[in-house]
């Protein structure tokens, strides 16, 4: 009950007109699609895939958080991955258990010292650009927090663990003889991974990036921390509309429109690599 | 094995190995003082052992003795602490598994789950990049010689512990190895579908000519199937000799006493004369065969329960007296156990027929048997493990 109520009211809200608080339930409060409707207007120019469109700047934003956390899911799993085969060949389910416990620690950590943590790091005066630049590696200080870069980096390292316990799991389940079986029949080290072991963790591998995807576009403190002036994520406009606007109607209307067309882009992309959903839940 | 007479025909073309006059020994495997050890564990301790060409091998032992080691080095999964291991007559040493020309068929099949009957038959061969019309076809072939038309499209799921057996066995032979390699393949079937397995197996082996390497734990398995069989025990050879050498001259008592049952006479090495020993101990004196190397003066009489006769007179030398106890029933026969005065414990082996006509258990009888077919061997009372 506690859970659902607020979202009713949620819903509920998100149908109402904003408006000054004497004409709360006054004649002018009806049930409107207006708050809807906003997330289509102000177009403005944006430039996809070397096309460039007018687009409403709220949905030019959700498209834009949306490829983000794709992308970031992405570079997620193809670290994550190989972090998980490594772990599953030489940590045995034993001292997994203990490994995981280390693994966690900066889980108690809150999310805003965790960022606060990345944001001094990748500060333009701050270790990682010292670092780099003492091993060589560039000669001169980079921007990290510019664009898109600090809440990319910041997302994969606070959402890493979400998809490397799926993966670690699926993987452990599976029989280490079929590895082997596929060697033996002449399996390359690529195609056994493909043909045996990516199959086989596929439910880990699904629900490890409808997770990290749904965590990052949700996120709200990683890209108020490490984001810049020019990087817009999709959270920090519906916080925008509640918080400064105090446009709450918007706002609940957005986090609707947020959920639902993440929803869709996670059910779309299931369909596309033709995932079924009983493959996450067993 | 019901072979139709097409799948007969299918065998040359699909593995044509052992038939090829030029490379003779395709199939050999050669272990040269080959050691495994994990950790300090030695699990293979100076193994030497050479498997001919197109021959049905079995390794016979204990579990844990290091049957499973054995195969694991040749197909190239775990490397050797120390020695050679010769495919063909070529060093495999740094090939890997995905490289070698054998095929491992393991203990639980280790079929793939999510891939349709065919297309784990045929994986081996998209390994090897065949196009997929030409691998359903091979795969077609090759359930056929396996007795498992029909099944192609089915899950692996589906089918039933015997089909699925043979679905790992098409599955192995379809990358045409010269080598087969099968890890205890029946353990998991039932009594009645092990023996059918095992001839089929053996029938498999015939026709494709293909190198077998059989390792198992059941005696009576070997013995059936094989060309020669190794004993070993705690990572070491025993002896390595045709089936029915093994049972009838076996080298050692760990062999006498694993492949089949046995009785034992301990006791002390009086004279040898002519192939023959004679034993000394408190069931008196016996006379037994010495075909293997026979030093000190200890020494064990082992004689077969179905080479032991009873009889109410004593008649020759080779006698025991003793009392029946218990007769249990095993189908073709029955085994009749007798205690001698000192508590020994002798087993024979009698046509059930003759059941009726045994001496009742209050009377005295004579065990007898002939020194032609008891043997004697060294004792090796320390190591045994029974
Ligand atoms: N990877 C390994 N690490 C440590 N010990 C092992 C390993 N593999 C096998 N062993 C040990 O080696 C011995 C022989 O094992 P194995 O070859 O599997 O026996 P078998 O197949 O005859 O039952 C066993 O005692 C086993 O515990
Ligand atoms: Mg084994």
């Amino acid at each position: 009950m506690l859970i659902i109520l607020p979202n009713i009211a949620l819903i509920e809200s998100s149908f109402r007109p904003y408006l000054p608080l004497n004409e709360i339930d006054g004649p002018r409060d009806s049930y409107t699609l207006a708050n809807y409707q906003r997330f289509l207007s102000t177009p403005v120019g944006f430039d996809i895939f070397g096309m460039s469109i007018d687009v409403p700047i709220h949905l030019r934003i959700f498209i834009t958080t949306v490829l983000y956390s794709i992308f970031v899911t992405a570079i997620i799993l193809i670290i994550g991955y190989p972090a998980a085969y490594y772990m599953t060949k030489t940590i045995s389910p034993s001292n997994m258990a203990i490994f995981f416990i280390v693994l966690t620690v900066p889980m108690w950590v809150s999310e805003i010292l965790r960022s606060f943590a990345w944001f001094t790091i990748l500060s333009f005066k701050g270790p990682l650009n010292a670092l780099l630049i003492e091993i060589g590696v560039i000669n001169s200080e980079v921007r990290w927090i510019r664009g898109y870069y600090g809440i990319i980096i910041g997302l994969v390292y606070t959402y890493m663990l979400f998809m490397v316990f799926p993966l670690y799991s699926s993987m452990q389940s599976l029989d280490k003889n079929q590895i082997e079986a596929a060697q033996d029949l002449g399996a390359s080290w690529w195609r056994t991974h493909w043909r045996v072991i990516v199959p086989h963790c596929k439910p880990g591998i699904v629900s490890g990036c409808v997770m990290v995807f749904m965590l990052s576009a949700g996120s709200l403190l990683v890209p108020s921390l490490l984001g810049s002036p020019n990087s817009l994520w999709f959270t920090q406009t519906i916080q925008q509309l509640m918080l400064e606007a105090l446009d709450w109607n918007t706002g609940a209307a957005y986090s609707l429109l947020f959920l639902s067309l993440c929803t869709f882009v996670v059910v779309a992309m299931m369909w596309a690599f033709k995932v079924k959903l009983s493959d996450i839940t067993n | 094995m019901r072979v139709s007479s097409h799948s007969r025909n299918l065998v040359p073309q699909a593995i044509s190995n052992s038939a090829d006059p030029e490379k003779p020994s395709e199939g050999s495997v050669e272990l040269e003082h080959v050691s495994c050890r994990f950790g300090s564990f030695r699990a293979i301790e100076d193994l030497s052992l050479t498997i001919r060409a197109g021959e049905f091998f079995s390794i016979l032992g204990p579990s844990g003795c290091g049957k499973t080691t054995i195969l694991r080095m040749i197909s190239g999964f775990i490397d050797p602490s120390a020695g050679t291991i010769r495919i063909g007559g070529e060093d495999v040493r740094g090939k890997r598994a995905n490289q070698r020309p054998t095929s491992l068929i393991f203990q639980n099949l280790a079929l793939f789950p999510l891939m349709r009957v065919w297309e784990n038959v045929a994986f081996g061969l998209e390994m090897r990049r065949v196009p997929r019309s030409i691998r359903r076809k091979r795969a077609e072939e090759l359930l056929t010689l396996v007795d498992l038309v029909g099944a192609e499209d089915k899950m692996v799921s589906q089918l039933s512990g015997g089909q699925r057996q043979r679905v790992a066995i098409a599955r192995a032979l379809a990358v045409e190895p010269s080598v087969m390699l099968l890890d205890e393949p029946l353990s998991a079937l039932d009594l009645k579908l092990r023996q059918h397995m095992r001839a089929e197996l053996r029938s498999i082996q015939k026709r494709t000519g293909v190198t077998f390497i059989y390792i198992t734990h059941d005696q009576s398995e070997a013995l059936a199937m094989s060309d020669r069989v190794a004993v070993m025990n705690k990572g070491r050879m025993l002896q390595v000799a045709p089936p029915h050498e093994i049972y009838h001259n076996p080298s050692s008592g760990f062999v006498a006493k694993f492949v089949g049952e046995t009785n034992v006479i301990e006791g002390k090495l009086v004279r040898i004369a002519d192939g023959f020993g004679t034993v000394e101990s408190p069931l008196g004196q016996h006379r037994a065969r010495v075909s293997h190397n026979v030093q000190g003066e200890s020494v064990a009489l082992y004689v077969r329960p179905e080479h032991v006769d009873v009889s109410r007179q004593r008649q020759g030398d080779n006698a025991i007296e003793a009392r029946l106890q218990d007769v249990s029933f095993e189908g073709s026969f029955a085994l009749v156990k007798a205690v001698t005065a000192h508590g020994h414990v002798f087993l024979v082996a009698t046509d059930n027929n003759d059941l009726q006509r045994l001496p009742s258990n209050t009377e005295n009888v004579y065990l007898h048997f002939d020194e032609q077919q008891a043997f004697l061997l060294q004792s090796d009372r320390e190591q045994c493990i029974t």
